[in-house]
């Protein structure tokens, strides 16, 4: 352990570190603040909270933005870092929140649960992201880890009057609480081995370590916890019970940035600690990944509410982006990241859709519902069509260049001949590439209902300006990705790059 | 002028998209459907028209790029960290049907005039969608872009299939998307194995076809991409075994949709086999060979069987191209200069005469609502000349001398023959032609000969002037290449031997030079 130097002066100390989490202070302010002013709202006016959470996001992005030319190597006694690869998340799930929050506010007035509270804690929740995503220390890692979670229970569990919101609160919670057990104990037993909690020196003092049964059974227990986070089989039973019953936002939100946030510290820990016994786990995720896509793509068949096929599909998804992590090399970091950036448009903006057809008295979430949807609305028909096709992974879209990433680090791996367990790599890029016309099966069901099918249920959608401009980012942004890819491309390498 | 001729392909592509984005913002309301239909037809005639310098052009020496020897190049860079760019460039084999792509989109629309009364807004937008998806294929010179265009063209094929189809059109549309993007994977795969071999070969990042064909790539790799893009090809020609999807979406697809399938998609397939499965694999298309021809003689016979035992004339015109695209396959694989010339011939002449046949069945559906064979006889006796546009198209089909056909199969058969392994392998094209002019010209005498003894046939209307608009240029063609193939011939003489030159080294003298290089 290095010597720690005395601090002298509190605030200076804290003026300096305190830039790094600036983002993240940010959010947890205007949190609190909307929590404290919550009395002050009238009933009916309680929208008021979700345009005090753009303001708080936008806030959080203008300084994101402001320090995004001055990366930090660590801040706090190397408990948090602000590199590129921190920043790129970062800005993900702020998109992501800012995205929750738009297409929230006249959701949850249709549930008839607007509350304050809700957009506060969905901004604690954005701030836990950002925490894991620049945790360097298993300490803050764990803190984020857990903010973001509780967080995310409660918002699953905020239809009160709905049992399916209250069953799926409570099983995500103990199966949460479990898995974050099982990264703990994996967490403890690195600590045991290394005596340090800085990602850094642990990797520096197990770099050594071959063949040591506690830091493989360490591995394992973190590989197994994190599995739970992002939702890949076997630990996925929670999600389709969870996104069926959370408010469609919130499952929206937890299926874009709960997941890129845990991707963000699957990535960081397997980089950082254990790059070196990359051996010892490479065939074990890719039988992972594999199995990931495949069940969450058959399974996804069968479904006839469209909150549990996004469910699926999103399981399915999981594997395509735990693929970069089987490549285990840069190009595989960066690969995973595009993925995760592209799925966040593309998810965000199906999962808008499925909330515009949630109205009075008709819940939406039947397949049936989506009949003839392109007649009365052919814009918002052919936008769902773009992030299918986009999901799928048919150019020119963002989601097929997502695909073609998470494919070519993989191959990448297989070529360059340096990777161990080659034959189960082509095996995944195989298996992988085929998911992607079972894929195509379920997206087209609902593409046939909205296209084919004439009868249409007579209600109006619940638009709001809100709903609309999430519509419109989203749809650009998953053309835009797919035509022109080099920016993205560049983002999601500089933050590869800072990770390795 | 010159901006138009430097950017011709580009212009040729996506000029399509002008149509569809006027067609988008047309007033709404049924009562624009006729001016939807004009601005369509217009903007696919005009698309024919700027196409046309690509032939008159083609060997202007400032169209032609000395390193490769390709035309109308245009190069930029797309996405520079993968090293994809967006490259344009074609070769006579391209050009030829980059112009039938051109053509035939126009007449399938034009032949939508009276068949298509509901979504017109939609089903326009779709087929000029098709359109740039198809003439992309054809001119992309980069690997990257080339898969993009390829899968680009699913998705309105797919709608043009399910929306305006028969009745079974939901199961066929997503079985031809479902087959299709199986292969269409499976090609991305062999891409990219391509792509991770030049770069540990070369070091450079790219996905330049033409590099691509100088690759020298060891055999057990060879053999791994070939069986992929195989897949990826052959279900889009479709060869046998992988043609089951083909007869379910031409007998549901509407008319217009069948005369771009059979004229137009299905080439991308075969075009696949030439431009890259052949130059760039050449020993695992040799190490195959055997297998291969196998599949393309069973395609030849056992469409033409299958045809035969049709009671549907649009069935029976589908299974025929099972048969016809077996020829082309076992012109292009057996690759000696004379069959894959014919082969590559043979593509243009099915798109022209089974196109054409598509339209002739669709013509008697739109009147009768029904294509049965049993329901129809005697038809020659009312539409004479209705029956003459059918008989040309049924002997250029079946390989009749002066019309289109025998000069592709005479020119595979020939080619086959050259080839001192496999020459009596041309008995089976031989028994293929038999049998191809068994079905056709019985489909004809049981649907145009005979008594006029159906009572709903007897009033039939002749065809109508736009109907028989559509049958001209197609006519002038098949009998243009039937007497002088030597104009299409000689934009072929230089790929071909290119493609021979690699994948039989030395084994054969390259066909004669053009002519009209010599200017």
């Amino acid at each position: 352990m290095p010597e720690l130097p005395p601090i002298s002066n509190p605030l200076e100390f804290f003026l300096l570190n305190g830039r790094a989490i600036g983002p993240q202070l940010h959010l947890i302010l205007w949190g609190l603040g909307l929590l404290c002013i919550d009395f002050l709202i009238p009933k009916d006016k309680r929208r008021i909270g979700a345009f005090f959470a753009v303001g708080g996001i936008l806030m959080s992005s203008l300084h994101l933005y402001r320090l995004w030319g001055e990366r930090m190597a660590s801040a706090f006694y190397g408990m948090i870092t602000l590199d590129s690869f921190a920043l790129f998340f970062n800005l993900l799930f702020l998109v992501a929140a800012l995205l929750s929050v738009l297409m929230s506010y006249r959701y949850m007035e249709v549930e008839e649960e607007q509350r304050t509270e809700y957009y506060a804690l969905i901004l604690f929740a954005t701030s836990g992201m950002m925490f894991m995503a620049g945790a360097i220390d298993l300490i803050s890692l764990f803190i984020g880890l857990e903010l973001m979670s509780i967080s995310t229970y409660l918002l699953v569990g905020f239809l009160r009057k709905s049992q399916r919101s209250n069953e799926a609160s409570l099983k995500y919670f103990l199966l949460g609480a479990f898995s974050s057990g099982i990264i703990l104990y994996g967490m403890s037993l690195l600590y045991g081995l290394s005596g340090s909690t800085n990602l850094d020196e642990i990797a520096a003092q197990v770099a050594g370590l071959q063949d040591n049964t506690l830091l493989t059974l360490s591995l394992f227990m973190m590989m197994a916890g994190l599995c739970f986070k992002i939702a890949a089989v076997p630990f996925h039973m929670w999600v389709p019970d969870a996104y069926e019953g959370a408010p469609t936002a919130i499952t929206a939100f937890m299926s874009v940035a709960v997941k890129a946030a845990a991707f963000a510290i699957f990535l960081r820990i397997f980089f950082v600690v254990f790059s070196e016994v990359r051996e010892s786990y490479t065939f074990v995720l890719a039988v992972v990944a594999m199995v990931t896509i495949t069940w969450g793509n058959v399974a996804a068949i069968a479904q006839q509410n469209i909150k549990r096929l996004l469910a699926y599909s999103s399981i399915a998804h999981a594997g395509f982006i735990l693929m970069g992590l089987v490549a285990g090399t840069e190009f595989g970091v960066m690969a995973s990241s595009m993925y995760l950036l592209a799925y966040t448009f593309m998810n965000l903006g199906a999962w808008a859709v499925v909330i515009l057809l949630r109205r009075q008295d008709i819940s939406g979430e039947r397949l049936e519902d989506f009949d003839g949807l392109f007649f009365k609305h052919p814009a918002l028909a052919i936008l769902m069509l773009i992030f299918f096709l986009s999901l799928a992974g048919i150019p020119p879209l963002a989601g097929f260049i997502a695909k073609y990433f998470v494919f070519a680090a993989v191959l990448d791996v297989v070529f360059a001949d340096a990777g161990p367990a080659t034959s189960i790599l082509v095996w995944l890029v195989v298996v992988a590439a085929l998911n992607v016309v079972v894929s195509v099966f379920y997206y087209f069901r609902i593409v046939v209902a909205m296209f084919i099918k004439k009868d249409y249920l007579p209600a109006p959608l619940s638009f709001s300006v809100g709903l609309i401009v999430v519509l419109v980012i989203t749809g650009i942004l998953t053309v835009l990705i797919g035509i022109y890819p080099q920016p993205f491309i560049d983002l999601a390498r500089a933050a590869s790059e800072s990770l390795i | 002028m010159r901006f138009f001729m430097e950017n011709i392909l580009t212009i040729v592509c996506f000029f399509p998209l002008l149509g569809v984005a006027l067609i988008i913002l047309w007033p709404k309301g049924k009562e624009h459907d006729e001016s939807i239909k004009w601005i369509a037809n217009i903007v696919a005639l005009l698309g024919f028209f700027i196409s046309l310098p690509l032939i008159t052009q083609f060997n202007k020496a400032q169209n032609i790029d000395s390193e490769t020897g390709m035309r109308f190049v245009f190069k930029a860079d797309w996405i520079p960290t993968i090293g994809a760019q967006y490259s344009f460039g074609i070769d006579g084999i391209s050009m030829l049907l980059i112009l039938l792509t051109t053509l035939m989109g126009f007449i399938a629309i034009l032949s939508s005039w009276t068949a298509i009364t509901e979504r017109v807004r939609e089903y326009y937008c779709y087929f000029l969608l098709l359109q740039v998806g198809m003439l992309g294929v054809f001119m992309a010179l980069d690997f990257f872009l080339f898969y993009v265009f390829w899968e680009v063209m699913l998705v309105p094929m797919y709608f043009i299939i399910g929306v305006w189809g028969g009745p079974r059109r939901l199961y066929a549309a997503i079985k031809f998307f479902l087959y299709t993007l199986t292969g269409s994977v499976l090609l991305l795969l062999g891409i990219l194995a391509l792509y991770f071999h030049q770069h540990s070969v070369t070091g450079v990042w790219s996905f330049d076809i033409l590099a691509m064909q100088q690759l020298d790539i060891p055999m057990d790799l060879q053999t791994w991409i070939f069986l992929a893009m195989f897949l990826g090809f052959a279900i889009k020609v479709p060869m046998f075994p992988f043609h089951t999807w083909l007869p379910d979406a031409h007998v549901e697809a509407p008319t217009a949709g069948s005369v771009i399938l059979a004229a137009i998609l299905l080439k991308m397939g075969t075009y696949g086999f030439v431009r890259l499965s052949l130059p760039i694999l050449p020993d695992a298309t040799m190490y195959f060979l055997y297998p291969l021809l196998v599949l393309s003689v069973i395609g030849i016979i056992y469409g033409a069987l299958v045809a035969m035992a049709q009671k549907d004339m649009k069935k029976l015109v589908a299974y025929s191209s099972v048969s016809h695209l077996g020829f082309c396959m076992l012109g292009i694989f057996i690759a000696t200069p004379v069959a894959l010339e014919g082969g590559i011939l043979q593509m243009i002449n099915h798109g022209i005469s089974t196109g054409a046949l598509f339209l002739i069945v669709g013509i008697l559906y739109e009147r009768r609502h029904t294509r049965m064979i049993a329901d129809f006889g005697g038809l020659s006796l009312i539409m004479p000349v209705y029956a003459t546009i059918f008989l040309i198209m049924t002997l250029s089909s079946i390989g009749m001398p002066t019309l289109n056909g025998f000069i592709g199969e005479f020119m595979v058969l020939q080619g086959v023959f050259a080839d001192s392994t496999y020459r009596l392998w041309a008995v089976w094209g031989a028994v293929g032609i038999v049998l191809g002019a068994a079905y056709m010209l019985w489909l004809y005498q049981r649907v145009m000969l005979g008594p006029l003894d159906k009572p709903e046939n007897q009033n039939l209307p002749d065809l109508s002037g736009r109907e028989l608009a559509m049958f001209v240029p197609l006519i002038i063609l098949a009998f243009w290449i039937g007497l002088y193939p030597k104009t299409f011939l000689d934009y072929l003489h230089e790929p071909v031997n290119q493609i021979v030159e690699r994948v039989r080294p030395n084994e054969f003298s390259p066909l004669p030079a053009q002519a009209a290089l010599k200017e």
